[in-house]
C-alpha cells in the first residue's frame, strides 16, 4: 500500500492530451477526416478552379470580369441589403419574444418555444408556399383587406421585397429568438431588482442593465441570421421579383445555365470574402466567443470595438434618459398611490407583442392544411369545398412514393452516420483539454458558416471526378457534412450538464470504461443523443441545396421534387405534401419533447 | 407610528396556491440591527422582498419612516439592497457599479468620484475601482456589493443572506465588519439568514420565522435561554427536548414528570396547570455530569459516547427508558477519563428548564 502511494505522484491523472500519444485522437479523427476531405478539400478545389481559365492556366480573368460587369457587385449589394434587413428585422421581432421566454415559468417556456420553433421544423418550402396562398393577388390576406374595405385593390405583397423579406424573416427569426434566449436565459434577474434599489426606473434599469447584458445575444443572434441569409436563394426565387435576386442565384445560373465552373467558383470566393470580412468586423466589435451563446464582457481593444462601445454607450443613455423622461411624464399624469397596486401595462404589452410574432410565425405553416382539401384545381384561398383528391394523387404518385421513400433513407443514414462521426467528436472536445481545442471546435462546426450553395457546388464537382453524382450515397455523405456540427454542438452541450464523476464512481465500483459508457454514460445521456438524431434527421430531411446539385436531377428527394413541383405549377397537390410533411414533423418534435421531458424527469 | 423607522402590520403574500408569507408584523427602531432568521421556505425573503418593493404583497401594510409604503416603486423607497449573490453588474467596473445609484439620483460628476472613492476606502478596496466584479474574490465582491449600498446613505439597508457563498472564515471575518459598519454610521439593518449563529452575532434582535409566519421576536439573548416556542427552541443552538407532564405548580417552581420517570423543577411559568401536558428544553451546555446530586434536577444514565469537538466535549448518556440526553462541557484533560458504559448522574439548574406550551401540541 505505501509503495503504490510512493508512485502516485509519477501517474498523470489530468486528461491533457500529450502531443506523441496519436491513439487518444482516435476517436476525433474520422471527423477530422471525413470533414477534412468531403468538405474543406471540394471547397478548396472550386475556389481553386476561379483561378484557372478553360485551357487550364493561371487567370484573373473571372475575377477582372466580376470586377468590370456592374451587375455581380449589384446582386451583393442587394445580397447584403436583403440579409440586413431581414436581421434587423428578426432581431427587432424576436427580441420581446426571447424577453418573454426567458423571463416565464420553464414549463410556460417550454410550451411556447414548440410553437416559436414551428417554422423552424416545418419543411422549409412548406412556409414557402404558405406565403404564396397567403400573401397572393388573391390570397388570404388580401381576402381579408379588401372584404374589411381597407384597400381598393389588392396590394402587392409578394413577388417584391415585401415578399422576400416576409418569407426571409419568417424562416431565420426562430434562430434569433433562440440564440437571444439562450443568452438571456443567463442573466441574473437580480440584477435588474438590484437596479431598482438603487433608485433606476423600469426602463431605466432595462436599458443600464439588462440591455446591455443580453447585446451579446442580439449580436450573435443577428449574426447567425445574417450569415444564413445571405447562402438563401429559395425565398427570394419564389417570393421575391425580379429585382430581388441574391448572390446564390447568380452561382446556380452559372452552373446549371452556362456550365461556366471558373466564374461560378469566383462568385462563390465573393461570398465566402463577404462572410469573412462580416466575421472580421463581428470579432472586433464582440469577440466570437460570444457566438456560442457565452457572454464575455472582455472589451475589446481595437479600434472598431472602441467606437462601437462608444456608440452603444451613447444609444443606452438616449434611450434610457427617455424612459427616465417617460416615467416622470406618467407620474405626473397618474401621481403614485401607495395603498393601491399600479397596472403592469408594460408587462401586458410584452405578452401581445409577443403572441402577435408568435402567430406570425405558426399561422403560415397552419394555413396551408385547409388548401389542401380543396376542390379547385389551383392553390388559392378560400379553399373550396372538401376533397381527398390532392391526398389520393400524391399518395398514388410513383414520383413522390420514390422521393418520400429517399428522403426517409437519406435522412436516417446520414443521421447515423452524422451520430457516429460527431458523438465521439463531441465527447473529445467536451472531455479534454488542449492546444488549438478553440480552432478544433470552431472547424468542427465550420459547416454551418459556409453558405451551403458553396458546400452544395463543390460536392458537385467533387461527385463528378468520384461518379457520386446522382447516387444515395452521395447525397447522404453530403447531408453528414451538415449533420455533424449540430451533432457535435447539441452533444456537447449535454455534457457540460453531466456530472463526470458518476463515471468515476462507475470505475471505483469495478466497471470498466466500456462497461461505464455503456451501462452508465450513454443510458443517461440518451435524451440527449436522441435530441441530437432527430435533429440530424430533419436537417437531413429538409434538406434542398445540396439535394439541388449532387442529384444531378436523377433521383429526387421530397424537398427536391417540391421545388421542381413548384417551378412547373403551383398545385394543391404540394399543400396536400406540404400537410402530411407537417404532421410528420410535428410527430417528431412532439416524441423529441416527450423523450426530452422523460429524460429530465430521471 | 413615527417612532418607528420600519414597519410592517400583517403582511401576506402568495404564490398561487403556495402561501409564503401568513402575516408578519414586525417593527424597527432607528438604527437597529434585526435578523430574519429561519429554514428555507419560511418567508424571511418573501419579507424582505415586499420590504424592497420587488414583489406586492397581498394584504397588509408596510411603512417606511411613517409613511404608506405598499406599492411604491422600490427606486422611490431610498433603501440599500444587498443581495445574496452580490448583484454586481458584471458589464460595469466597480467605479461604475458603485457610481450607479449616484448618477440615477443624478448627482454631479466631481461629487461622484469623491463619494466613490470615499466608500472604496472604507471597505479598503480603493485600489480595485477600474477592475471588472469577476476579477475580485467573492469576499471582495461582497465589499464592493456593501459599498455601493452605503454611498447613496439609504435609511434603511436590507441584505438578503449575504454571507452565504462565503467560506466560513471569511464569513467570520466579514460578519464583523459589517457590524463594525452598522455601528460606525448608525444605519439600520434588516438582515436576512438561516444561520443562528450568524443571526446571535450580529443582531441587536432576532426575529424567528417558520413557515410563512413570525415564531419569536427578542434579542439573541432572550431567545437563547428563554425561547417561547418549540421551533424557536430547537433551531437557535442545540437542545435536550422533553415531553413532560405538570404535577405541581409551586410558588417560585413547576414540578414535572419527564421521560424516565424523572421528576423535573422548572421556574414558574404562569400558564402552566397541572396535569397539562408540556415540554421542557435543557441546553447541553447547563447539563453537568459531575454526580452532584444535590442540584435541583438529577437524572442517572449510562455515558454512550464521547466527542471530543476541539475547545467542546458532547457526553451522549442514555436514560432508563432508551431517551438520549446530551451534555457539553469545555474540554479539559480529564474529558476522556470518564469510561463509555460508566453510570454517571446528570444534573442542571431549576432555571435552566425551560418549560414550553404554546405549540407543545404541534
Amino acid at each position: 500500500m505505501s509503495s503504490k502511494s510512493e508512485q502516485l505522484p509519477s501517474v498523470t491523472y489530468t486528461p491533457i492530451v500529450r502531443p506523441r500519444n496519436w491513439s487518444r485522437f482516435l476517436s476525433i479523427s474520422p471527423a477530422i477526416l471525413f470533414l477534412g476531405f468531403f468538405f474543406i478539400y471540394p471547397v478548396v478545389l472550386l475556389l481553386g478552379l476561379s483561378f484557372v481559365d478553360s485551357s487550364g492556366t493561371l487567370t484573373l480573368e473571372h475575377y477582372t470580369r466580376l470586377y468590370e460587369k456592374a451587375v455581380y457587385v449589384k446582386v451583393l449589394l442587394i445580397t447584403l441589403k436583403i440579409a440586413g434587413w431581414t436581421t434587423i428585422f428578426s432581431i427587432l421581432a424576436g427580441y420581446p419574444i426571447a424577453y418573454l421566454l426567458s423571463t416565464v415559468k420553464s414549463s410556460t417556456r417550454n410550451s411556447l418555444v414548440i410553437w416559436v420553433l414551428m417554422p423552424f421544423w416545418t419543411s422549409f418550402l412548406v412556409r414557402t408556399f404558405a406565403w404564396i396562398v397567403l400573401l397572393g393577388r388573391h390570397g388570404a390576406l388580401n381576402e381579408l383587406l379588401l372584404a374589411l374595405g381597407i384597400v381598393d385593390a389588392p396590394v402587392r405583397l409578394i413577388f417584391n421585397f415585401t415578399g422576400v423579406m416576409i418569407g426571409m424573416v419568417h424562416a431565420l427569426m426562430p434562430l434569433c429568438v433562440l440564440t437571444m434566449m439562450s443568452v438571456m436565459e443567463n442573466i441574473d434577474r437580480n440584477l435588474v431588482s438590484a437596479a431598482s434599489t438603487l433608485g433606476a426606473r423600469g426602463g431605466q434599469a432595462f436599458w443600464r442593465i439588462y440591455f446591455p447584458l443580453s447585446a451579446p445575444g442580439v449580436a450573435a443572434g443577428g449574426m447567425l441570421v445574417f450569415i444564413t441569409s445571405l447562402g438563401f436563394f429559395i425565398t427570394p426565387a419564389l417570393l421575391g421579383g425580379a429585382r430581388d435576386t441574391m448572390i446564390v442565384q447568380v452561382i446556380i445560373f452559372q452552373i446549371h445555365e452556362v456550365l461556366n465552373w471558373g466564374f461560378a467558383g469566383a462568385i462563390a470566393m465573393l461570398l465566402l470574402a463577404s462572410v469573412l470580412v462580416i466575421f472580421f468586423f463581428y470579432d472586433q466589435l464582440l469577440g466570437l466567443s460570444t457566438l456560442s451563446g457565452e457572454s464575455t464582457h472582455e472589451h475589446k481593444k481595437g479600434v472598431i470595438g472602441r467606437i462601437g462601445r462608444w456608440l452603444g454607450g451613447g444609444v443606452i443613455n438616449i434611450l434610457s434618459y427617455l424612459c427616465e423622461q417617460g416615467g416622470i411624464l406618467i407620474d405626473k399624469l397618474t401621481p403614485l398611490r401607495t395603498d393601491r397596486k399600479r397596472r403592469q401595462g408594460s408587462r401586458t404589452t410584452l405578452w401581445i407583442t409577443a403572441m402577435t410574432v408568435i402567430a406570425f410565425l405558426c399561422i403560415p405553416a397552419l394555413f396551408v392544411i385547409p388548401v389542401s382539401f380543396t376542390e379547385d384545381g389551383f392553390l388559392g384561398w378560400p379553399p373550396v369545398g372538401f376533397s381527398l383528391q390532392w391526398y389520393e394523387q400524391v399518395l398514388n404518385s410513383p414520383a413522390w412514393a420514390a422521393a418520400a421513400s429517399r428522403s426517409f433513407v437519406v435522412a436516417i443514414s446520414s443521421a447515423l452516420l452524422g451520430m457516429s462521426i460527431g458523438v465521439p467528436a463531441a465527447f473529445f472536445l467536451a472531455r479534454r483539454q488542449f492546444f488549438g481545442k478553440a480552432a478544433l471546435f470552431a472547424f468542427l462546426v465550420s459547416p454551418i458558416i459556409m453558405p451551403n450553395i458553396i458546400i452544395a457546388v463543390a460536392l458537385f464537382y467533387l461527385y463528378a471526378k468520384l461518379g457520386l453524382v446522382g447516387t444515395n450515397m452521395g447525397l447522404i455523405l453530403g447531408h453528414t457534412i451538415l449533420a455533424i456540427p449540430y451533432v457535435v454542438i447539441t452533444v456537447m452541450a449535454i455534457l457540460k450538464n453531466y456530472d463526470h464523476r458518476l463515471d468515476q464512481a462507475a470505475w471505483t465500483l469495478g466497471a470498466n470504461k466500456w462497461q461505464t459508457l455503456t451501462r452508465i454514460t450513454l443510458p443517461l445521456l440518451s435524451a440527449g443523443l436522441i435530441a441530437a438524431f432527430m435533429f440530424a434527421f430533419v436537417i437531413s430531411f429538409d434538406e434542398l441545396t445540396i439535394a439541388l446539385f449532387v442529384t444531378g436531377g436523377e433521383v429526387t428527394t421530397l424537398p427536391k421534387q417540391m421545388w421542381d413541383d413548384a417551378l412547373m405549377r403551383v398545385s394543391p397537390a404540394l399543400a396536400a405534401v406540404a400537410t402530411l410533411l407537417l404532421a410528420f414533423m410535428s410527430c417528431i418534435i412532439f416524441s423529441t419533447e416527450y423523450v426530452r421531458r422523460r429524460g429530465l424527469r430521471k | 407610528m413615527t417612532e418607528y423607522k420600519l414597519r410592517t402590520r400583517n403582511v401576506r403574500k402568495t404564490y398561487g396556491s403556495v402561501v409564503a408569507l401568513k402575516a408578519a408584523s414586525i417593527e424597527m427602531q432607528e438604527g437597529e440591527f434585526l435578523t430574519l432568521l429561519g429554514p428555507s421556505g419560511s418567508g424571511k425573503t418573501t419579507l424582505l422582498m415586499a420590504i424592497a418593493g420587488l414583489n406586492n404583497p397581498d394584504s397588509g401594510d408596510i411603512w417606511i419612516d411613517g409613511k404608506l409604503a405598499n406599492f411604491l416603486p422600490p427606486f422611490k423607497r431610498d433603501l440599500g439592497m444587498v443581495f445574496q449573490n452580490y448583484a454586481l453588474f458584471p458589464h460595469m467596473n466597480i467605479f461604475d457599479n458603485i457610481a450607479f445609484p449616484l448618477r440615477m439620483r443624478k448627482m454631479p460628476m466631481a461629487l461622484i468620484r469623491k463619494e466613490v472613492a470615499r466608500v472604496l476606502e472604507i471597505v479598503e478596496l480603493d485600489h480595485v475601482a477600474k477592475r471588472f466584479p469577476r476579477e475580485l474574490s467573492g469576499g471582495q465582491q461582497q465589499r464592493i456589493a456593501l459599498a455601493r449600498c452605503f454611498v447613496y446613505k439609504p435609511s434603511i439597508i436590507l441584505m438578503d443572506e449575504p454571507l452565504g457563498a462565503l467560506d466560513k472564515k471569511l464569513r467570520e471575518s466579514l460578519q464583523r465588519e459589517i457590524k463594525q459598519l452598522h455601528e460606525n454610521l448608525g444605519i439600520t439593518v434588516l438582515y436576512v439568514t438561516h444561520d443562528q449563529e450568524e443571526a446571535m452575532v450580529m443582531s441587536d434582535r432576532i426575529c424567528v420565522m417558520n413557515d410563512g409566519s413570525i415564531d419569536q421576536i427578542g434579542t439573541p439573548n432572550e431567545l437563547y435561554f428563554q425561547p417561547s416556542t418549540m421551533f424557536s427552541a430547537d433551531f437557535l443552538g442545540e437542545s435536550n427536548l422533553f415531553d413532560a407532564q405538570v404535577l405541581e405548580v409551586g410558588k417560585d417552581s413547576v414540578l414535572m414528570r419527564g421521560p424516565a420517570g424523572m421528576n423535573v423543577l422548572g421556574e414558574l411559568k404562569e400558564s402552566v396547570k397541572i396535569g397539562e401536558q408540556v415540554k421542557f428544553m435543557i441546553r447541553p451546555e447547563t447539563v453537568d455530569t459531575d454526580n452532584d446530586v444535590t442540584r435541583d434536577n438529577a437524572v442517572e444514565g449510562i455515558l454512550k459516547e464521547v466527542i471530543v469537538f476541539g475547545q467542546i466535549t458532547k457526553y451522549f448518556i442514555e436514560l432508563s427508558d432508551g431517551t438520549e440526553m446530551v451534555s457539553t462541557q469545555l474540554t479539559s484533560r480529564s474529558s476522556s477519563t470518564i469510561e463509555i458504559g460508566q453510570r454517571i448522574i446528570l444534573n442542571w439548574a431549576k432555571t435552566s428548564t425551560v418549560i414550553l406550551t404554546s405549540d407543545a401540541g404541534s
